[in-house]
């Protein structure tokens, strides 16, 4: 056992079995289809550069056979100005291939980057809590690179190589088609081995790509848990687990490299032993006399030329099949479902009384085992307009996860939820959740301004006087004045590192000061201490009483803000009533609110 | 410790906003050379069978020469020697081509991967001996750059800079020789061409470094505002910041767009330039040549040769931009690996460690806060100097206000920084003369972040003590009240917690971090707000435990709820960084003093 956990395993089934590259790579047609002209033309201009670097040579030899030999002064002039129009010519196409696709392929790596971005941001929470963050991240850094190199160089070399080995064939044919069939013998060979590489070598490289998913993933925990390792000094173990899943990349990374190895030896020697074969051929013909040592030299000489192209062949596919594999990596994702949408009804009748009402809400996580009991199990609850209800519960109870079946961050499996008699799986999300505000169990900043962090919670009408009043609600006003640039001091991940008892105080104010309609608060003063507390309860209860709210609660000093409480119980609504009531009749809230057991001992 | 405001001068900001920590000159060659240089033996053997390769492959031509001048006489005179010898030959240069290619790539692999896996290793144990406040403000998304992307840029300069920089060596050394053995006048010209492409070399350089440690911060920059996002995507569900996240991602994706293209574009410009020079040379030594050859001072097939070689000897300058390309970015991506590794640990361990005395009697430790005062280099807080002893086995609690300073007392206790001045001691010990391990055993800090990391629940109590058996597991969490609920999970124990606990509620992780913390059986047990998400049964079950489990120890409480405080044999009340009440609850509140105004809002909360 690890002595602090890794990420064991990928979180997704590793990919379909039919492990088509070509299928996978094609994929990528939309984002390139916006620069598609760029890049033929670049191909395109890559066949016409590689064309004139064969034709160089040929200037060179004519130069030194002809004028040179004739002593033509004015005709080596002439050579030597054809020679360096050729190399000019070559320079700058060799250069505007580069340039054409500079920019567009740096687009594509960066829209595929935006839009995967974007679906992450807009796909389920239940998604979320599945993929460890690390395995996003990486597809959308170290993936979507080797999408960008792909489409840099393997996908034009391969079609450049492969027009230079073709036309390469059909000279060798043309000057002896006995020698050129021998050359072409190793074709079959050759292109079975590469089909089983390519199958292999995409396998492995999944699996690495996959590891350095995980690998990130436990970088960014190592930092998010540090104060634990520390708090326990468990850096050198968490160093050793570190280690050995870094080491099982390096082994998943030699296993590639031991592929590619293999592959580029075969690429190497096959074609090489074809052309041993043909220089024994060709020698024992010009001895007979069928052929002239001429010729013979020019076929081999073409033959060794080849060499290059065929040789690239190797890595260019192993790059090809590392790109698929990221490609399909991106896919995984790109592919889930986005939280569906209500139809465009944005406005339905109101039905009944106002308020939030709960009808025989039942919610399970969607990846949940079929046994397991459902975590809210026929909810029946209403707020009425304007009240507060307390939601008390023991721990693990469900009560989080019923304030997040509310803005829908999660969905109920089944009944439905109404705010003033409006179903909100019938409303729009951004509705929803424009009426409905919320304050975490754990207060989120984002890196952003103080000001910034709590206006996100009000419309963009909002403005300096919500700011302060929202502020004083919370009872930040006198931390947040004290800061070194007030409400505009950056805070966040890359700002000053506010103590729990001033985030949540920020979170609060944040779910306070665009006046919602309805108010989500989850254990909403638990890290501060008793003065400030009272304050705060002291101002929320002027904005509770103009809201409809669900706070849920751990001790009666909370309770207190509300008008009724809601006991919730193993996922069921066990009583609702005043604090008193309940105090009265139920030994479980009793218990909850005291700690002290009553009679029965059951833990 | 995160201190980077060195003597020298540098650009106005934070050089963490701008994420350019500083290194000391020559840090990231330094940083290279002690990465390879216990690999030296292995690069240079795979010089040598590139080297030896390369010949291999070379021999081609040769033989045919030799098939043609020697084999096809000897063929037709009879003697079929010759043309056994031919095939044999290049059968065998073929298999010794194809065997070193296959040693090549696989040795090369091998030092490539030890070095990835030794900086990784570096990174990532060096990130953990930096300070909590160092990573407040580097974030987690910056370390996740540098040790994936920044690693990365290394790896394509390892896998493919060997043998493009040995190809190119070798291909300029070899045929200038040739060039000035066939004429000194040409190679002359050859070797003069070199200049600049020289000059051409060092512009590139200067500029692509320039473009890639933009990128290499721009990525960064990404990788922080996704990681952010990801990790708070409820807020930014219920806030519905999807749009404006959109466009602020798009402006941090559009700065690595453009340094990305910024990249490739220099590289066009560096092929261009290069391919220029070149070709205005093999034309310029053509010329020459010719002419020499018209006044009679060159032999014709002289000429004939070089005008061969010289289009050869400009054959690898692209595979030297290639090198180049890599070697640019590896080496902006080393800097920034550099910058922090160069960053000191704030607490360092000690050399010459320290044993605390065995235990007398009690599990519990005395501490001894001895004239420490501290104050952030950041700023922020600050403590005076004071004098503090717990004796052994005295549950203290501290309140006070936010800010009043107990969040710094309990982080110099748990060596979380060192005092500015004075020491913090454990039964007489400075904790600064401790090696962790020991350390750890003294003390233990349970915080309000309850994080869980991925991985089963069971191997989050386990972090507590990694030698722990699952029955020492499943005491720890019964003892807390804690195991109920883990029972009732789809796996029980082992159930895998995924992406920080999402299924678990605030509640029941500050649950399992108190079972690590029973797991760990610390002398001196500090909570820091550890109990603030517990309803009050669970608040009752830590206080059962730490009268019966951790009974004896000496614990420091930091917690708003009073009930939590009640139960302490100690109070001290904090304000502006000092003490400023020191007794016994029952002593306090009969004084009219802040404890007793507290404890009166308290009682006046519980209402019930």
């Amino acid at each position: 056992m690890p002595e602090i956990p890794v990420a064991p395993e990928p979180p997704a089934p590793a990919a379909a079995p039919d492990r088509s590259a070509v299928r996978a790579l094609l994929r990528l047609w939309p984002y390139v289809r916006p620069v598609r002209r760029r890049l033929f033309t670049a191909a395109f201009v890559a066949v016409v550069a590689s064309c004139l670097s064969l034709v160089i040579p040929l200037v060179l030899k004519w130069l030194v056979d002809g004028p040179v030999a004739d002593r033509d002064p004015g005709g080596v002039w002439l050579g030597a100005l054809y020679l360096l129009l050729l190399g000019i010519t070559e320079a700058v196409l060799f250069g505007f291939r580069r340039w054409l696709v500079a920019r567009p392929l740096a687009g594509v790596e960066a829209r595929m980057r935006a839009d995967l971005y974007g679906r992450l941001q807009r796909l389920p929470i239940a998604f979320h809590d599945r993929w460890a963050s690390g395995q996003l991240l990486s597809r959308g850094t170290t993936d979507l690179m080797l999408v960008r190199m792909f489409l840099a160089f393997p996908l034009t070399f391969l079609l450049v190589n492969g027009v230079t080995i073709l036309a390469g064939y059909v000279l060798l044919l043309a000057q002896d088609w006995s020698l050129g069939l021998v050359l072409l013998t190793p074709v079959i060979p050759l292109v079975i081995v590469c089909s089983v590489f390519e199958g292999r070598y995409g396998a492995v490289a999944r699996r690495a790509q996959d590891q350095v998913g995980d690998l990130t993933t436990v970088v960014e925990e190592s930092v998010l848990g540090i104060r634990i390792v520390k708090g326990f000094g468990r850096h050198r173990s968490q160093a050793l687990a570190f280690r050995d899943l870094a080491s099982t990349l390096r082994g998943t990374e030699l296993a590639k490299a031991r592929l590619l190895a293999m592959i580029w030896a075969v690429i190497t020697v096959v074609p090489e032993l074809a052309i041993g074969a043909a220089l024994v051929l060709g020698t024992v013909q010009v001895a007979d006399g069928d052929l002239s040592a001429g010729t013979l030299v020019a076929f081999l000489s073409t033959a060794m030329a080849l060499r290059w192209p065929v040789e690239s062949i190797g890595f260019l596919l192993a790059m090809s099949q590392e790109a698929a594999t990221a490609t399909e990596r991106y896919f995984e994702v790109m592919d889930a479902d986005e939280e569906p949408d209500a139809p465009a009804r944005s406005a339905t009748p109101a039905e009944g009384p106002g308020g939030v009402r709960f009808e025989g809400v039942s919610f399970r996580y969607p990846d949940a085992p079929q046994d397991a009991p459902p975590v809210l199990d026929g909810i029946d609850l209403h707020i009425r307009p304007g009240e507060t209800l307390a939601l008390v519960g023991g721990t693990g109870s469900g009560k989080t996860t019923l304030t997040a079946l509310v803005p829908r961050l999660h969905e109920a499996s089944a009944g439905r939820i109404l705010l003033d008699g409006e179903d909100i799986a019938l409303m729009e999300r951004d509705r929803l959740r424009s009426l409905v505000s919320m304050a975490f169990e754990e207060p989120t900043l984002f890196s952003a301004s103080v000001g910034e962090n709590v206006l996100m919670g009000a419309g963009h009408e909002a403005g300096e006087p919500e700011l302060r009043r929202a502020l004083g609600v919370a009872q930040a006003d006198g931390f947040v004045d004290r800061l070194p640039d007030g409400t505009g001091t950056q805070v966040g991940e890359q700002g000053l590192s506010l103590s729990g008892g001033q985030r949540q105080r920020l979170a609060l104010a944040r779910a306070v000061v665009g006046r919602p309609r309805f108010l989500i608060l989850d254990d909403p003063l638990s890290a501060l201490d008793v003065h400030t507390e009272a304050r705060v309860e002291a101002a929320l209860r002027e904005v509770l009483r103009e809201t409809t709210a669900l706070v849920v609660a751990h001790r009666p000093s909370t309770v207190m803000l509300a008008d009724r409480v809601a006991l919730l119980s193993r996922g069921r609504i066990a009583a609702v009533g005043t604090h008193q009531e309940l105090l009265r009749t139920s030994e479980e809230y009793a218990w909850l609110m005291s700690g002290e057991d009553k009679g029965t001992e059951d833990r | 410790m995160t201190d980077t405001t060195t003597d020298r001068t540098e650009p106005p900001g934070d050089p963490f906003d701008r994420d350019d920590l500083p290194s000391p000159p020559g840090a990231t060659a330094a940083l290279l050379r002690s990465l390879l240089s216990t690999h030296r033996a292995r690069v240079a053997f795979a010089a040598l069978v590139i080297l030896v390769k390369e010949g291999a492959i070379q021999a081609g031509p040769l033989l045919v020469a030799y098939a043609i001048d020697r084999g096809v006489p000897a063929f037709r005179a009879g003697d079929h020697g010759p043309v056994v010898a031919v095939a044999l030959g290049y059968l065998l240069c073929a298999a010794l081509a194809g065997a070193l290619q296959y040693v090549f790539v696989r040795g090369a692999a091998r030092v490539n991967q030890d070095v990835l896996l030794d900086l990784r290793g570096r990174i990532f144990r060096h990130a953990q001996v930096l300070s909590v406040d160092f990573h407040e403000r580097y974030t987690s998304g910056r370390l996740i750059s540098r040790s994936t992307t920044d690693v990365e840029s290394l790896q394509e300069l390892l896998s493919e800079g060997l043998q493009e920089l040995i190809g190119v060596v070798l291909s300029f050394v070899s045929i200038s020789l040739i060039l000035l053995w066939l004429d000194l006048g040409i190679g002359a010209v050859a070797i003069a061409s070199f200049l600049p492409l020289h000059l051409l070399v060092r512009l590139y350089q200067r500029r692509a470094g320039a473009v890639y440690a933009e990128r290499s911060t721009a990525i960064a920059g990404v990788i922080v505002k996704f990681a952010e996002t990801m990790n708070g995507i409820r807020p930014v569900r219920a806030f519905r910041r999807e749009e404006v996240n959109d466009k602020d991602f798009a402006t941090l994706n559009h700065r690595h767009e453009r340094s990305n293209g910024d990249a490739l574009l220099e590289m066009a410009r560096y092929v261009v330039g290069s391919r220029l020079v070149a070709n205005t040379a093999v034309a310029g030594m053509c010329l020459w040549g010719a002419y020499r050859v018209a006044s009679g001072s060159l032999e014709l097939g002289v000429l004939a040769a070089a005008v061969l070689y010289m289009r050869r000897l400009y054959d690898p300058i692209d595979r030297l931009g290639m090198f180049l390309n890599s070697y640019e970015s590896a080496a902006a991506s080393l800097t920034k690996i550099a910058g922090l590794l160069a960053q000191e640990p704030g607490v360092p361990e000690t050399k010459a460690p320290k044993e605390l005395p065995a235990r007398s009697g009690t599990p519990g430790r005395e501490v001894t806060f001895d004239k420490v005062s501290f104050a952030y280099r950041t700023g922020g807080e600050i403590l005076p100097a004071f004098d503090l002893t717990i004796p052994p086995g005295q549950t203290v609690a501290v309140v006070g206000a936010t800010g009043a300073g107990k969040s710094t007392l309990a982080k110099l206790l748990a060596r979380f920084y060192d005092p500015t001045d004075g020491a913090v001691r454990l039964d007489g010990v400075d904790l600064r003369d401790l090696a962790t391990p020991e350390l750890r055993r003294g003390v233990v800090m349970v915080t309000q972040e309850a994080f869980l990391f991925s991985g089963t629940v069971a191997e989050n109590i386990a972090i507590g003590n990694p030698d722990a058996s699952r029955q020492e597991i499943e005491a720890a969490a019964r003892a807390i009240g804690a195991h109920e609920f883990i029972e009732n999970l789809p796996d029980g124990y082992d159930t895998d917690v995924r992406k920080r606990g999402g299924r678990i509620s605030a509640g029941q992780r500050q649950l399992v971090a108190f079972a690590r913390a029973l797991l760990a059986d610390p002398a001196v047990l500090i909570l820091d707000e550890a109990t603030s998400s517990l309803d009050v049964p669970g608040e009752r079950a830590v206080q059962r435990a730490m009268d019966t489990v951790l009974a004896g120890r000496t614990a420091v409480v930091i917690a708003h709820r009073l009930s939590t405080v009640e139960v302490a044999d100690r109070v001290l009340v904090m304000e502006a960084g000092r003490i400023v009440e020191d007794g016994t609850p029952s002593d306090l509140i009969t004084h009219e003093g802040r404890y007793a105004g507290l404890h009166q809002a308290w009682r006046e909360s519980l209402v019930s």
